[in-house]
């Protein structure tokens, strides 16, 4: 997979969740993405982004065009440092919280995007990929 | 400080969201919204969420805990306006919102609310007076 251009921001506080989400819709608008795709790709955003800062202490959003072979895609990386995640099948089901949340922030994010990913090793953090294609 | 103005029209409460949400802000209108349903006897809330271009599990809740709060202290809530790209991501999130009342817009919300308070006032009045 081909990187276009990239963008990294910080996720330390509650208004950042909504820049990097209105940033990835900004993007999908001028790159005329559909809207239904647009709204997917920026609510799941804001779920992790929001696990990140609750639950990994804050993190970074990595922002990426990309392309695959003839396919055109935004590709959202979310990474954090904090305690990661000790039984990531058990996150990703739904009601599942450890926090004040309804629980649908890991398996509802999975939902809404084209190709979903996680990593996360006790101790060292917690990385999620998605991806929506054009 | 940031702040979503609530107005205050009749018995009715009307709230219309016109900033991009994050969570305090969110919290803050849910602490608010409660403070005024009290202060001013309101039987009815009006959310209008027609400018919000996306609601996530945490405005979703927030939206589920007003219509809660309010029901407790006597008053009805209906959200209005929600985008059809909204409503479909909301259900594929995994959220329901089956205790909030919705509407397509606010003169239909109006009207919802209306015979939600005139149930709940035919019922109060079936009880009799609280003590």
């Amino acid at each position: 997979m081909k990187v276009l251009s990239h963008e990294t921001l910080p996720l330390r506080q509650p208004e950042d969740v909504v820049l990097v989400r209105n940033k990835v819709r900004n993007w999908m608008q001028e790159e005329g993405y559909r809207l239904i795709a647009q709204t997917r790709l920026a609510t799941a955003v804001s779920e992790l982004a929001r696990n990140a800062l609750d639950y990994g202490g804050g993190g970074v959003a990595r922002l990426e065009k990309v392309q695959n072979g003839s396919r055109e895609g935004i590709r959202v990386v979310i990474e954090d440092r904090g305690p990661g995640i000790a039984d990531v099948e058990q996150a990703m089901r739904d009601g599942y919280t450890t926090g004040s949340g309804m629980g649908l922030g890991l398996g509802g994010a999975r939902r809404l995007v084209d190709e979903f990913e996680i990593w996360s090793q006790p101790g060292q953090g917690t990385r999620v990929t998605i991806v929506q294609w054009r | 400080m940031e702040k979503i103005p609530i107005l205050k029209l009749g018995d009715l409460l009307l709230v219309s969201i016109q900033v991009d949400m994050h969570d305090r802000l969110a919290l803050a209108l849910q602490d608010d919204l409660t403070g005024q349903v009290v202060k001013h006897k309101a039987r009815g809330v009006l959310i209008d969420i027609s400018a919000l271009e996306i609601v996530d599990s945490f405005i979703g809740r927030m939206l589920s805990n007003i219509a809660a709060m309010t029901r407790t202290l006597g008053a009805e809530t209906v959200v209005v306006g929600m985008r059809p790209a909204v409503a479909i991501t909301i259900v594929e999130l995994g959220m329901a919102l089956n205790d909030v009342h919705t509407a397509l817009n606010v003169e239909k919300g109006i009207a919802l609310l209306e015979s939600l308070i005139r149930e709940r006032e035919a019922v109060e009045a079936h009880e009799g007076p609280q003590p």
